[in-house]
């Protein structure tokens, strides 16, 4: 940690509440993510220097930016950020030109416009740097404020939801060309987003933040596929979750009782000291829920296998959202993700009683109840 | 026409103007941007000339003025001479009267600039000095404009205060308020009445400059 580029640790108890320790390396995009209030944007205020917490320490490249223990507090204007404000926050009253220049006090004054040309060249904002603010669409105003923090020379990059000002189709263009330019880029660059498809696109690492906590940290499909808990699970918007116990596990598997129903699950790494008898909760996204081919009387190889029913289908653009309900006196209803394709040549309907299959590596298991 | 007071008048209302630029930009930008406890209290007291009558606050300041107070002693012992019926009581008077007309619209005018892009000055490396100096003067400008103007439209036709503070000696305190009620009095109708047209057109000059800066505030943020 003392040797990444970018290390964050934030303590307090109000009136924001936070619990927080980040680092990130150069070079990587790493996404804080959690539902709206849970203190990400303080998170990166706190970077930027326009936020105090009661305890925090912010080191870049062994530079102390803050360090509240020791009454370290580096004003704002001294620190070398980029940040992209959420609604951009360009100064109105000059050109796009102009606000780059803004940025680049550190340069000699005749440098400063070649520079911010080039800057605005490399967001594609060529010919545009007359016009103000006002005259921009929001896309070219998102990328006169990525020049803008670009201009500073920063050690390290800070992009608050920097996509939500925009439309769908412009916000899927800007996604590539973020991507290609945090390719270029040797700095730490940290994202904030409410929106786990943006950070998976985006980031290469992803750290899920709630009520001010981390409470997890890995790449977006380890976050998405599998969260650290039950919480976890439900930010990021896991469908099936469920409880069961424990009742027979070797080194490879873990087979659990849901509610009298025989579950097979591979056995997660580190996941050691499990007992029969042990209550678990378990997951398993949309996407690993199939349709067995055969029905329940047949006999199959296939674990994890159950009768259903379709109790709701909905047709998406590329898929069909599929919920079904299981028998037993529970009832559970689970969603599942089908191709639209397989949908429409199987005929399935609301009310088709169907075979489910839940595949064994796609079961996710969590120790809280 | 009475020259003399009319030069006295627009010397009185340059000077208020000179002074509450920067206690104005200051007092405006310090309510604008930050929030504390008794706030509203300030904000309060500073709006007072709006509503009392002229005769309270002249009365206030003339005892607050006088040698036996503490402002006037000070001011004595200082100058030789005491600040009731003499041009700088009377400038320090309409100093603190038109301190609502100066603040209120440029404190208007720094709350309507995003704190973002305040923000976003900071971490673009601007120093606090080059905040205010390249974001908020130029964005808050009209409003600015629009306070010194009130504030020297307003001082132009100060009555009340100025009878009870300065009273009306000519070149020193007889302002052209004054002396359009020194005319009347002397039933000089004609005198009275181009001093008063003159007023007139210079309120109507002041309001309209102030009011058209105002549309421009709307366009800039709206």
């Amino acid at each position: 940690m003392a040797d990444a580029a970018l290390s964050i640790s934030l303590r307090q108890s109000g009136p924001i509440p936070l619990d927080a320790s980040i680092s990130s390396d150069a070079g990587s995009v790493m996404a804080l993510v959690g539902p709206s209030g849970s203190g990400k944007t303080t998170i990166l205020r706190t970077v930027a220097g326009l936020y105090r917490p009661r305890h925090g320490r912010v080191v870049v490249n062994g530079q102390v930016w803050l360090d509240t223990e020791r009454g370290i507090d580096v004003p704002p204007h001294l620190r070398r950020v980029g940040l992209v404000f959420q609604n951009y926050a360009l100064f109105p009253h000059m050109t796009a030109l102009a606000n780059v220049m803004t940025a680049l006090g550190h340069l000699p004054a005749e440098a400063r416009r070649s520079r911010a040309l080039a800057l605005l060249d490399r967001v594609n904002l060529a010919g545009f740097e007359g016009r103000k603010p006002a005259a921009l669409s929001g896309g070219q105003q998102q990328r006169v404020a990525v020049a803008r923090a670009l201009a500073r020379d920063p050690d390290v990059l800070l992009l608050d939801e920097p996509f939500s000002a925009v439309d769908k189709v412009t916000r899927q263009r800007l996604y590539v060309e973020l991507r290609e330019l945090t390719l270029s880029l040797a700095l730490p660059i940290l994202f904030v987003t409410h929106d786990f498809d943006e950070a998976a696109r985006v980031a290469g690492r992803m750290c899920l933040i709630d009520q001010g906590r981390v409470i997890q940290t890995g790449t977006p499909r380890e976050v998405l596929a599998r969260p650290a808990s039950v919480r976890a699970a439900a930010l990021v918007d896991l469908k099936n979750v469920f409880s069961a116990r424990v009742s027979r596990a070797d080194p490879s598997r873990i087979w659990l009782d849901w509610a009298g129903r025989s579950i097979e699950a591979h056995a997660p790494e580190g996941f050691s000291g499990i007992a029969p008898g042990q209550a678990v909760s378990w997951a398993i996204p949309a996407t690993q829920v199939l349709i067995s081919r055969t029905d329940m009387t047949v006999a199959d190889e296939t674990p994890n296998r159950f009768a259903a029913m379709i109790s709701d289908l909905v047709h998406l653009s590329e898929s069909v959202s599929v919920k079904v309900r299981l028998d037993g006196p529970d009832r559970p209803e689970l969603s599942m993700t089908l191709p639209a394709h397989y949908a429409r040549r199987t005929g399935l309907v609301a009310g088709s009683a169907v075979t489910i299959a839940l595949m064994p590596d796609g079961i996710h298991l969590m120790m809280d109840a | 026409m009475d020259w003399i007071a009319l030069a006295l008048s627009l010397r009185l209302a340059a000077l208020t103007v000179l002074i509450l630029m920067p206690v104005g930009i200051w007092i405006g930008r310090w309510l604008a941007f930050s929030d504390f406890r008794g706030k509203g209290v300030v904000e309060a007291a500073l709006a007072l000339p709006l509503v009392l009558p002229p005769t309270v606050i002249g009365y206030y300041l003339l005892v607050g003025f006088g040698v036996a107070s503490p402002i006037g002693e000070v001011w004595f012992r200082l100058f030789g001479r005491g600040l009731v019926f003499s041009f700088e009581g009377l400038l320090l008077a309409s100093v603190i009267v038109n301190l609502p007309f100066a603040i209120q619209p440029m404190q208007r005018a720094f709350e309507a600039i995003p704190r973002d892009v305040r923000e976003a000055g900071a971490v673009s490396g601007l120093s606090p000095w080059q905040v205010l100096a390249r974001i908020d003067l130029p964005l808050a400008w009209p409003g600015i404009v629009t306070g010194l103007v009130l504030t020297f439209a307003h001082t132009l036709g100060e009555f009340g205060v100025v009878l009870m503070v300065g009273g009306s000696i000519p070149g020193e305190t007889r302002t052209v308020a004054i002396a359009i009620y020194d005319r009347v009095q002397a039933f000089d109708n004609a005198g009275a009445g181009a001093m008063s047209l003159l007023l007139l057109a210079l309120s109507l000059l002041a309001l309209s400059i102030t009011y058209g800066l105002s549309a421009r505030v709307g366009k800039r943020h709206g």
